[in-house]
């Protein structure tokens, strides 16, 4: 303890004055990696200890290095090697100037070995440098790694570190673990509760785990008083924590259901026709961005931005062929167009199956969807669903723009409000069917590529989607587009809050037994169009 | 008047179709039945017991389809969703048959399932109990799918949904269904279903002629059924029906409750869909979730627009034909099959609208007006020459 006391006073010393005696540690540095190569086992800790206290710039990835196991030397002249081994091959590199080289024989070389004593003290000596080191993100992580193994000498260190850190992660984590020490170990109880007190705003682990230790163990009955407090305070803040988490959640199902409805919404609006190959353009969207990184393998974190209006084109070229091969001549028969769209879901299926054959493929994820956004402890959205549900309303308010703004908007409305009218002033309703349909399943497409980054591709993919999109559809109102936002999310919410409740499989049957009776009840959905145009 | 009669009278040259077709039907059943069990199995004439249980199988389809046709053809409800009455009610005849294992199964637990002391079970469930008497799991056969598509229907045509949105709910019915058969804690076995069935009310279900006696039972309900819908269709009771179908808005205004009318109906056609699932269980040997897949139901839905809706006969012949197809097509090229069906949901519905029957009807009519209308142009050539 009180070596470490005294290493750290050296150290600190060292880091306040670095350029005083620059020279003087290279060279015992040196000399210190030397001793190093001839040191055995039990002689080894010393001398990393002095090579700690030198201060090095190196001092962190050699300890990482020797952590690893990699760190080695060459017999000839002692120079260190890291060898580390990258596909089953081992690359040579010199330590100390980077440089790579040739493989050497394995007689050669020796290793620096470690056992466990050592392996613990180059953790926490790695741990120390972190501290210090200049990234705030590494110097955070640093002092986490100490939460529960903080001793009086590293507690003093990291209260005079304090007074220096201005970045407030760092501060908060550095805050955290002095109120983890002082609640563990301080002398009166009035700090103890004091830290408790601090502690029952974190919701890291490590401290509720420190509190149900207080809370069963202490001493004093203050101090377990105030712990049980301090825990009731946290489980209500990771109840909280865990009811926004479902709530993220129910809105990325809600964002998928949106992308996979809306276009659903259009055809279906406008021409009151069904389309059961819906799913299979969805299907589409994510088989296309699927042949879109085959095509472009070097450029994954691209082929995204590729991938999007690919699917467009591809599922909107589909659907505009089914609208003027099969849908167009079934006009007014809304039955027999629903089975003949089914027929056409199946051939489509089919033809994945056997261009790609029945096994799910994978579609790679670009670097910046995946990882997520730790908030705190508890809650982290992860990215590639983040990214989806505002891709999901960017989507959907483009489509909103078309659907108001531009003159396609303008017949595709009239259209669905008065057929007959429409074409009597002049417009070509054919056209703008076949435009329908295509910017629907359009649209569709391009939620196939959301759908890739969450699933596996295939054939059966647009199968799972299809009842959930015109469930949607159904519950917000038909030709309503704010109507199947509000029933994608209010589905997707639904039915993930009342998973962890009854279950995945029952949450989905209760899901559409309320469609179901809630049709009974509303037949023309939450937002019914109003007026003759609703006949 | 004279043109009124003219009609009345080209009906009846029609003539009705329940005569022939149920000889014909129970004819090739008693000749099958014939072939199997006392023609010697070396002989050209012989039917083999596989061919019996397609038979069997083919039929009780035929009967899901009629099932379809009643409500669909003649009262234009498209029911997405008939394949949940058919596994209903083949979940009822299963359960039967499961507990008629009784100590035979692998764990020979007298009174429970083999898959309920698989999961640790140790009573039955509450709605197990009676399923071992035939007369009370028949009941239930009527009884769940008619009590489902009442409660179902009676809430639907109550509150005036129709067209696509009924189909879409009867669909997601389905899927609902197979989703919840699919838990193992339904008591329904799960994934795998209900299956290993030994034997019916004593008899072997591996016996010929307990094969051979199941398709002939098929084949008299199919007959019996198909009168009875006939009979049913052009009472007064039917003509309501079609009435509501062409003009739903018109016949309430003429004071019909046609809401009442639908659920009947559909009731009606339910426990048919039932009574067809019951004949296919024991005939197949299994019964499981995927009955329930919304594709089944609308398979159903393809057979009877391939045969013609509204004709009752249409939907036997399509259910025959297509199911026929599937069994050669999947034994020729496994894959090619869904391309077939697919193909034949978008043909039918652009070149067939009315199916077979209707290209039969076509053709009766234009042979016969071509007959009419030959004789004069003959008189006016002799005139001329």
């Amino acid at each position: 303890m009180k070596q470490a006391l005294l290493m750290f006073g050296c150290w600190l010393a060292l880091w306040s004055t670095p350029t005083v005696a620059e020279t003087d540690t290279t060279s015992s540095y040196d000399d210190l990696l030397m001793a190093l190569t001839e040191a055995d086992l039990n002689a080894t800790q010393p001398i990393l200890e002095k090579i700690e206290a030198t201060g090095h710039p190196e001092v962190l990835s050699l300890f990482q290095t020797l952590l690893d196991g990699n760190l080695h030397f060459r017999k000839a002249d002692q120079v260190l090697l890291s060898i580390v081994d990258v596909n089953g091959t081992d690359q040579y590199t010199e330590f100390q100037s980077g440089t790579a080289i040739e493989p050497l024989g394995r007689r050669d070389v020796s290793k620096i070995r470690v056992n466990n004593n050592l392996r613990n003290f180059l953790s926490s000596a790695i741990g120390r440098l972190q501290l210090r080191s200049s990234e705030p993100d590494l110097r955070s992580a640093a002092v986490l790694s100490l939460l529960t193994t903080l001793d009086a000498a590293t507690a003093d260190d990291l209260a005079e570190l304090r007074r220096e850190e201005s970045n407030r992660t760092v501060l908060s984590s550095i805050d955290l673990a002095l109120a983890m020490y002082s609640a563990r170990s301080a002398n009166t109880v009035a700090a103890q509760i004091t830290a408790i007190d601090t502690l029952s705003d974190r919701l890291q682990p490590e401290a509720r785990n420190l509190l149900f230790d207080l809370e069963r163990n202490a001493d004093n009955p203050a101090v377990r008083e105030a712990a049980t407090a301090a825990l009731k305070k946290i489980d209500g803040k990771v109840t909280f924590y865990g009811y926004v988490d479902q709530l993220f959640f129910g809105l990325s199902l809600g964002s998928v259901l949106l992308l996979a409805a809306i276009g659903l919404a259009i055809t279906f609006g406008v021409m009151g026709v069904i389309n059961m190959a819906h799913g299979e353009m969805l299907m589409l969207g994510a088989y296309t961005t699927y042949v879109v990184q085959l095509l472009m393998p070097g450029f994954i974190n691209y082929s995204l931005w590729v991938a999007i209006p690919a699917a467009f084109i591809v599922a909107g070229l589909f659907g505009i062929l089914i609208e003027r091969c099969v849908i167009r001549f079934l006009h007014g028969r809304p039955l027999e167009t629903l089975l003949a769209t089914f027929g056409i879901s199946l051939i489509l299926q089919q033809l994945v199956r056997t261009v790609f054959s029945p096994l799910n493929r994978r579609v790679a994820a670009p670097d910046w969807m995946s990882g997520s956004l730790e908030i705190n402890p508890v809650l982290s959205l992860t990215y590639n669903r983040l990214t989806i549900l505002i891709f999901a309303l960017i989507v959907f308010v483009a489509l909103l723009v078309i659907m108001k703004k531009t003159a396609l908007g303008l017949y595709v409305r009239a259209v669905s409000q008065n057929r007959d009218m429409a074409k009597a002033m002049g417009i070509k309703t054919d056209r703008v069917d076949a435009l329908t349909f295509g910017l629907g399943s359009g649209i569709a497409g391009i939620g196939g590529v959301a759908l890739s980054q969450l699933t596996n591709v295939g054939p059966n993919l647009g199968q799972a989607y299809i009842i959930d999109s015109f469930m949607v559809v159904v519950f917000g109102g038909v030709g309503n587009l704010l109507g199947t936002l509000v029933a994608a999310f209010t589905l997707g919410i639904a039915n993930k809050f009342l998973e962890p409740v009854t279950g995945t499989v029952l949450a989905s049957i209760l899901v559409l037994v309320f469609i179901i009776l809630f049709i009974q009840k509303r037949p023309k959905g939450l937002f019914p169009q109003r007026g003759r145009a609703a006949e | 008047m004279s043109l009124l009669t003219t009609f009345m009278s080209r009906r009846n040259s029609l003539g009705s179709p329940v005569l022939p077709f149920v000889t014909i039907l129970m004819t090739l059943t008693v000749l099958a039945a014939i072939g199997n069990l006392w023609i010697p199995a070396d002989s050209a004439l012989h039917v083999s017991t596989y061919t019996i249980t397609l038979l069997g199988k083919y039929l009780s389809f035929a009967m899901l389809a009629l099932a379809v046709d009643i409500v669909w053809g003649y009262c234009g409800i498209l029911s997405l969703g008939h394949g949940a009455f058919f596994a209903l009610g083949g979940y009822a005849m299963g359960m039967y048959l499961m507990r008629q294992i009784g100590s035979r199964g692998v764990y020979g637990d007298p009174i429970l399932p083999d898959f309920m002391v698989f999961l640790d079970w140790d009573v039955l469930p509450w709605y197990w109990l009676g399923m071992d008497q035939f007369w009370f799991a028949m009941l239930m056969v009527l009884l769940v799918p008619g009590l489902l598509a009442f409660v179902f229907g009676w809430l639907a045509f109550h509150s005036r949904v129709t067209g696509v949105y009924l189909s879409i709910i009867t669909q997601a019915l389905t899927y609902a269904l197979m989703l919840a058969f699919f838990r193992n804690e339904m008591g329904f076995g799960g994934n795998n279903g209900l299956t290993d069935f030994k034997d019916l009310l004593g008899f072997s279900l591996q016996a010929d002629t307990t094969r051979v006696a199941l398709l002939l039972c098929t084949a008299g309900l199919l007959a019996a059924i198909f009168m009875f819908s006939h009979w049913v269709l052009k009472s007064r009771f039917g003509k309501v029906i079609e009435a509501i179908r062409d003009g739903e808005p018109r016949v309430r205004f003429l004071g019909y409750r046609t809401d009442r009318y639908k659920v009947a109906l559909f009731v009606y056609s339910a426990m048919i869909a039932g009574i067809a699932g019951a004949l296919y269980v024991p005939q197949v040997g299994i019964i499981n979730p995927g009955e329930f897949a919304p594709l089944n139901s609308i398979e159903i839905v393809v057979w009877v627009a391939v045969g013609g809706r509204g004709t009752l006969y249409g939907a036997v012949i399509g259910a025959l034909l297509v199911n026929y197809a599937k069994t050669r097509f999947t034994a020729l090229m496994p894959d090619g099959w869904l391309f077939m069906l697919g193909a034949l949901f978008v043909l039918v519905t652009l070149f067939l609208p009315k199916g077979l029957a209707g290209v039969y009807g076509q053709l009766i009519t234009s042979w016969k007006r071509g007959r009419n209308r030959d004789e004069p142009p003959q008189r006016n050539q002799e005139a001329t020459s």
